[in-house]
């Protein structure tokens, strides 16, 4: 079985695995790593949605040979030790405005949330209500209205 | 029952015999022999709720004004509240298990604010778990209608009130003071000169010898610094940053993933498989077994076993309904239909139906068990809101005694009636069973779809006379296809079926119907009935059951009876509501919701109103309908339609717990109901669902959320709770339905209203779970 080295939320890791497995199974079945969720794996969902190299992604859809040594991986477990914090402004955010309810989604929604409002400041704006209509995550106890509040207050507190 | 009657118009801020919104009054419970401060609770919540008579309504109070669904509850699960226990640890903290599935509705923190109040202790001193099936607790442990709190929130705060009662009784004894003097704060007891001891440092001190019965005050509302204010969840951390456990995130030595290749339609059965060999050849494959339902297949990873699923080549029986689509089971419902008992003679009749299409009950996360089957005993794993029917069936399914078999409850992620149902849990069992090993079952997605539970297709006829500015009669037939009540419900309801008001002979299905809906206004002569069609689609009751449909359709001719008479639909539904507390939500609703502001063409406000679960609420939308609206772009696969662009949802619980936790739920119903009306359906063709994703089944999405949501918590008008989970639903797919039909200038009778157009392309049926993409790095951001 091939083994595949690459960063997982700051550490280089390698696991064996065969070459297809979609890095979702890589992470939770034999890594552990159990804050990606599966929703469906048919890139629909986004409840996978982590990072690599800064960028959202679904961890579902990528296969685990896909996955260079020198990629960065980030799961929610890892998103704190971006910015050197104990809790991301984005998880502080939605503690703030008690964004969860059963909570299955919310994972890959901090996730995709933090990666829209960087793509937004890349291109030197603020996050709008039409990015956020843009989300794809679906949240099935209907939570969106507090998302909302909360990415844009997680977004001042992000820094420029 | 006289204690059950139903009156939203009680005056309740009075106190009633001296307890209520300002009394304390005194309560039972036994301290129970343990080594540290133990108390169980005997006292039962039936007084709790004392409700006057109804003063003469025009219209005879339906069955649901006297009694509902969740009086049954109450009732069902008054001979074992008194198992229910607090424990106090060493460490000064207080654990209670719950004996209810948390599925996100936010009844932990409910339960732990209950505990700190009466306790006198910090939020973050109080520990809630879920409790493992416990037989003795039977009908207890059931979670749905809406009843956890309105039947544990005095059990729970006796139980905590008496463990603070002995504290204080224990402290006075070592310091040599009367009780009296002694003051409970934060985990702390403090008594004359400056002496202070905390909670932990007297567990031991505090427990009892023996089981005794012993008395304590509970708080009087005005008293409360917990209950009624505004509280996060307690689990908040975990779940943002990833911590929170699902079934899915156990860790279960053994236990490896383990997935299903199913049949082409619903409920078939499998004759064989073809390829056994191949399949156990596979990369990564431990074990493949036929089951009942399909091929189960055990591997290293779910993604292995979904590789498997591609391979499968299986010989399949027929399934349930596989002659059954849209058209052929609205056929059979129209011809189920009860006939109407008032003939349109000499008044103005309004007669319309409407049809509601099958819809998904799946929650986010897919089903998923853990079962670990040996051969004279067996372990469960999974978020099962009946735990107790899913350990006697799954003990019977086996072939064990009941309690060789342990179910654990694990918090789910979602539930909305799924829960209430163990055949995922049954079907691990079966699988660990057969191949002798501990296994991680997850349903697919599309699993999810097509095989899993649905909210019934259903019609509703209704009715209306009326003449010269009166209405003389409402009548609704409701004909559903059958709801599979089988998870204890059924139980209840037989065990206790001397004690309701329905009379005769009613079906399951019927009496349910009976307790949960009524009419909110004074038509005359009102009948709403309910028949079922016997279809084995796999139902289940999504959340809030019949409401949503019946209220929808309701609403809809509500506002057509308004337009006929002239009168404006607010000023209708001000001139005909029965009851003073919908009224007083209608108004709030209409103010707050600038009802009659000046709107564009093409766009409306609409309003719904409902009471359910002792609480009323009023929905106000406003919708556009306009077309650069209706067809603006969304990037990939996606349903955009008419967008909900304001709401204003006003409740009325009784008495809040947690005003955070309510206005939550209310947030989540609203978007249930703006997918039900707008987007989410399931589209049988040929006895399966063609909905195999979250792109197929359109729950509403950040591009159909409304932008502005507002949530108004009346002020307490009753000193218990109502039931908050599933309210807002109803009253809010009327509000939207009836804010279509105003912008459009069409009553739409087909919900929801896109579902004559199929707004995808359907995965395939074979194999029943789609290989996952492979093109993520293509589409990151
Ligand atoms: S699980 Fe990856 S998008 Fe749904
Ligand atoms: S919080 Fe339950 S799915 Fe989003």
């Amino acid at each position: 079985m091939p083994t595949h080295t690459f960063k997982l939320n700051g550490k280089q890791i390698s696991v064996d695995a065969e070459d297809n497995v979609r890095l979702l199974w890589v992470l939770r079945d034999l890594l552990g790593v159990t804050g990606p969720k599966y929703g469906c794996a048919l890139e629909v969902c986004k409840s996978c949605t982590s990072h690599i190299n800064g960028k959202a992604f679904n961890t579902c859809s990528v296969q685990v040979k896909d996955i260079g040594p020198t990629d960065e991986v980030t799961t929610i477990e890892g998103l704190p030790a971006t910015v050197g914090k104990d809790l991301h402004p984005m998880q502080e955010a939605w503690l703030k405005y008690d964004v969860a309810q059963c909570g299955y989604c919310q994972p890959g929604q901090i996730m995709a949330a933090v990666a829209k409002v960087k793509q937004a400041r890349k291109e030197g704006r603020d996050i709008t209500d039409a990015d956020l209509d843009e989300l794809r995550n679906i949240c099935r106890c209907g939570t969106y209205s507090r998302i909302r509040e909360a990415v844009k207050a997680g977004a001042e507190d992000m820094g420029a | 029952m006289a204690e059950h009657r139903r009156s939203l118009d009680r005056p309740t801020d009075q106190p009633t015999g001296g307890r209520g919104l300002l009394g304390r009054r005194r309560v039972l419970g036994y301290l129970i022999a343990a080594p540290t401060l133990a108390v169980g609770v005997s006292w039962i919540a039936n007084e709790s709720d004392p409700r006057p008579a109804d003063a003469a309504v025009p219209s005879l109070p339906q069955p649901v004004d006297i009694f509902d669904l969740g009086d049954l509850q109450n009732l069902a699960a008054a001979p074992t509240s008194g198992l229910i226990t607090v424990e106090l640890k060493t460490d000064g903290t207080a654990f209670f298990a719950v004996p209810r599935a948390e599925v996100g509705q936010g009844i932990t923190t409910a339960f732990a604010m209950m505990v700190a109040e009466e306790l006198d202790l910090p939020m973050d001193k109080v520990e809630i778990g879920l409790a493992d099936a416990r037989p003795e607790l039977l009908m207890n442990q059931l979670t749905g209608g809406s009843n956890s709190m309105r039947s544990m929130y005095l059990p729970v705060r006796t139980a905590a009130a008496i463990a603070r009662q002995r504290l204080v009784d224990t402290a006075a004894a070592h310091w040599g003071v009367a009780a009296g003097k002694v003051t409970t704060k934060a985990g702390v007891l403090s008594g004359p000169g400056g002496r202070t001891a905390t909670y932990g440092s007297l567990a031991e001190a505090a427990a009892s010898a023996t089981t005794i019965t012993v008395s304590a005050e509970l708080k009087s509302p005005s008293e409360f610094s917990v209950l009624g204010r505004p509280r996060n969840r307690v689990d908040g951390h975990d779940i943002v940053t990833g911590r929170k456990q699902f079934a899915m995130d156990l860790q279960v030595p053994g236990a490896k993933p383990t997935m299903v290749a199913r049949p082409p339609t619903i409920n078939g059965t499998l004759k064989s498989i073809n390829n056994l060999a191949a399949l156990r050849a596979m990369p990564g494959i431990s074990d493949v077994v036929g089951i009942t339902h399909g091929v189960a297949i055990r591997g290293d990873t779910f993604g292995q076993c979904i590789d498997a699923i591609q391979k499968v080549d299986a010989t399949w029986g027929p399934g349930t309904v596989d002659d059954e689509s849209d058209a052929t089971v609205l056929a059979k419902l129209r011809a189920a239909q009860l006939p109407m008992a008032v003939p349109p003679v000499l008044s103005q009749t309004i007669d319309a139906e409407f049809v509601f299409a099958f819809a998904s009950n799946s929650p986010l996360e897919p089903d998923c068990a853990i079962a670990d089957v040996r051969p004279d005993s067996a372990e469960i794993w999974s978020s099962l809101k009946v735990p107790i029917v899913a350990q006697e069936d799954i003990a019977k399914q086996l072939g064990l005694p009941i309690d060789a078999v342990k179910v654990h409850v694990v918090q789910g992620g979602g539930s909305f009636g799924r829960h209430l149902f163990h055949d995922v849990a049954a079907e691990a069992a079966e699988i660990s069973q057969k191949m002798g090993k501990p296994v991680k079952l997850s349903w697919s997605r599309t699993d999810n779809f097509r095989q899993g539970r649905t909210h019934p297709m259903s019609t509703s006829r209704v009715r209306v006379n009326y003449l010269a500015g009166n209405v003389l009669s409402y009548e609704q037939r409701h004909t559903s296809v059958q709801t599979d009540f089988g998870h204890g419900l059924g139980e209840m309801i037989t065990a206790f079926a001397a004690d309701l008001p329905v009379g005769g002979n009613l079906s399951f299905a019927e009496t349910i119907f009976e307790l949960t809906q009524s009419s909110p206004y004074n038509f005359g002569v009102t009948t709403q009935l309910l028949n079922e069609v016997p279809l084995k689609f796999n139902t289940g009751s999504m959340r809030n059951i019949y409401s949503p449909n019946v209220v929808c359709a309701e609403e809809l001719v509500v506002d057509r009876l308004a337009a006929k008479m002239g009168q404006d639909p607010v000023r209708f539904r001000r001139n005909f509501l029965k009851d003073k507390r919908l009224l007083a939500v209608l108004n709030k609703a209409a103010e707050v919701g600038q009802w009659g502001k000046a709107m564009p063409k093409g766009t409306a406000q609409g309003v719904g109103v409902h009471s359910e679960y002792r609480a009323a609420v009023a929905t106000l939308v406003e919708i556009d309908c306009r077309p650069e609206t209706v067809g603006r772009p969304v990037e990939g696969e996606a349903v955009t339609g008419p967008r909900v662009t304001k709401a204003v949802i006003v409740v009325d619980p009784g008495f809040c717990i947690n005003p955070r936790g309510l206005e939550a739920q209310m947030i989540g119903g609203l978007q249930d109901a703006i997918a039900l009306a707008l987007t989410s359906s399931l589209h049988i063709k040929d006895g399966i669902p063609l909905e195999g994703s979250w792109d197929n089944y359109f729950y509403t999405r950040e591009w159909n959320t409304p932008l502005d949501v507002e949530v108004v918590i009346m002020p307490n008008t009753s000193d218990s709770p109502s039931g908050a989970g599933e309210l807002a639903v109803a009253p809010a797919f009327a509000a939207v339905a009836c804010a279509y039909a105003r912008a459009t200038g069409t009553m739409p009778t087909y919900f929801p209203i896109n579902h004559g157009t199929l707004g995808f392309k359907p995965l395939p049926v074979q194999p029943s779970t789609p290989q996952s993409p492979t093109d993520g790095l293509d589409h990151t951001f």
